[in-house]
């Protein structure tokens, strides 16, 4: 292996690391701010210029709190788990590709950490592997409401895997390739060639089992709010819970990234309109996250096994046996 | 005044199927049968009303009809009657203490948190000597400022009391109205609970003195 190829590799995993954990942290801000606003609030606006360094602030507040690991607790698993949820979101991001490839000072830049013929599978498997933060957490957490919550949250999880990937495979049989690179150069003849014209129904499945993956409000039952806890997440105080945050903020923003790309045409012809483009696209389903949740109530566990199993799944699976049968 | 007899006349508020403003919520019988749950299901699947949701805070971020006061910043008006830490005011023409030591305020507190202490100075007028309110113990009821007949002791609006023990006392002279604030002519008077009512000089006849 080259020694440039190393180190553009390391650069690159710092940037991204660097990037989104800001971003994770200004996702926080911008979800406070828009469900305010939503809710005829002001939301934070006390500390720095509309609030802005509340995002510091809160920094500052998590590195310096007190580590508190309960008594009963089995130490070594309580204090894994977060860091499992905050590393998978960003082992995920090692398959996507941010932006186009660019040139600076003359280096050709290719803004994708490891461009794998395995893209998809890589990265829909990092992130079932996540589920272990939440899961261990709550399971290590000597606390039976964290229990509870753990084991929804892992039931829903593992039945969402089932939809994102079934639905995902439609497209990659139109595509032939698991690359995400390749899922963009498929679409880069423009905005009739999107997969999303073709494939409607595997987008709003995948859709719908992004915010099962990501555990955000509609199916936010890994974190029970109807018991005025805050779930597997209960016992956790200081940066082990601020990991957890991080990581779940990551995983908008990949998952924001990874429908973008396989659905709406990513970064297109690798214009600089693209690239703005694919930014755009990311910025809005990072926004309709928030917007559900401003909107939208928690569904019903059982309602959401339901929705899974008897809905989605088959639907999934009859829009594969479609796809199949027209492209034969 | 109102001597002539009005005919009392009461809304019939009872529950009638005629011109009546409440109506049957309208709710389907649950469905029974397999079918008849997939087409609830579909139903509600394909009748949009999760884009109502999403329109309707949309919108509401969009109009940005912000209603939060921000509390230390801005704070909402209270009304006049509002009771809450007591004032002692003074008199406008000579600017001297309105109470006359008369005990009725101590009397009548309910919750026992009035002390008073007076004596007869030199010249052989009643002098308050000791006056505390025990905040802790008040439960602002209004009664002292009520039986007050002097209007010397009434509600204020300053509701923003923090101290770092429970058995808070306010002392006479924190309540007092301050001298400048009195050469300035900027004393407020309490419009509650006890207080004269703002047309009471057209309202007041001349005692007999012929007893």
């Amino acid at each position: 292996m080259e020694t440039a190829y190393l180190i553009e590799t390391v650069i690159k995993i710092v940037v991204i690391l660097l990037i989104f954990s800001a971003l994770a942290g200004i996702g926080t801000y911008f979800e406070r701010k828009v469900l305010a606003f939503m809710q005829r609030r002001l939301g934070p606006v006390n500390v720095g210029p509309f609030g802005l360094l509340q995002v510091a602030a809160d920094g500052i507040k998590l590195f310096t709190k007190e580590d508190i690991i309960p008594t009963n607790v089995v130490g070594r698993i309580f204090k894994i788990a977060p860091v499992i949820t905050a590393a998978t979101a960003f082992m995920a991001a090692a398959a996507i590709p941010f932006l186009p490839s660019f040139t600076l000072f003359g280096y050709e830049v290719h803004p994708i950490v490891a461009d794998i013929n395995i893209g998809i599978l890589y990265i829909l498997g990092i992130m079932g592997v996540g589920l272990y933060g939440p899961l261990l957490g709550g399971m290590a957490s000597a606390n039976k409401f964290s229990l509870l919550s753990a084991a929804r949250g892992a039931a829903v999880f593992i039945s969402y895997e089932v939809v994102t990937g079934l639905s995902i495979l439609a497209p990659i049989m139109m595509v032939g390739s698991l690359s995400l690179i390749d899922f963009n150069d498929y679409q880069a003849g423009g905005f009739t060639t999107w997969i999303v014209w073709s494939q409607p129904v595997a987008f709003i499945l995948f859709w719908i089992a992004a915010f099962a993956e990501t555990g955000r409000t509609p199916f936010h039952l890994i974190a029970n709010d109807h018991e005025i806890i805050d779930g597997f997440g209960t016992e956790y105080s200081g940066m082990r819970w601020g990991l957890f945050f991080i990581g779940e903020y990551a995983n908008m923003f990949f998952i924001s990234f990874v429908i973008s790309i396989i659905f709406l045409g990513g970064y297109g012809d690798g214009s600089f309109l693209g690239a703005l483009g694919l930014l755009l696209k990311v910025a809005f389903f990072f926004f309709f996250f928030l917007w559900t949740r401003a909107a939208w109530p928690d569904v019903r566990p059982d309602q959401l096994m339901w929705l899974c199993w008897k809905v989605l799944m088959p639907i999934a699976v009859i829009n594969i046996v479609i796809t199949g049968i027209v492209m034969m | 005044m109102h001597n002539e007899h009005v005919e009392e006349h009461f809304n019939n508020r009872n529950v009638t199927e005629l011109d009546s403003n409440y109506y049957m919520v309208d709710i389907a019988d649950y469905p029974a049968d397999g079918w008849g749950k997939f087409k609830r299901a579909l139903k509600r699947s394909f009748r949009g009303e999760l884009f109502v949701g999403l329109w309707v805070v949309l919108r509401e971020m969009i109009k940005f009809d912000v209603h939060t006061v921000q509390y230390p910043a801005e704070k909402m008006p209270i009304g006049p009657r509002y009771r809450a830490v007591h004032e002692m005011k003074r008199l406008w023409e000579s600017d001297t203490e309105r109470c006359i030591g008369c005990g009725l305020c101590e009397k009548i507190c309910i919750s026992n948190c009035i002390r008073i202490d007076t004596r007869v100075d030199e010249n052989s007028r009643k002098e308050v000597t000791e006056y505390s309110i025990n905040l802790g113990r008040c439960i602002f009821c209004g009664y002292c400022a009520e039986v007050c007949p002097e209007l010397a002791i009434t509600h204020g609006g300053e509701y923003e009391n923090a101290s770092d023990q429970r058995e808070h006392f306010i002392m006479y002279q924190d309540m007092l109205t301050p001298l400048d604030k009195m050469k300035a002519g900027t004393q407020l008077e309490f419009e509650g609970f006890g207080a004269i009512t703002p047309h009471e000089d057209e309202r007041v006849k001349k005692t007999p003195l012929a007893y």
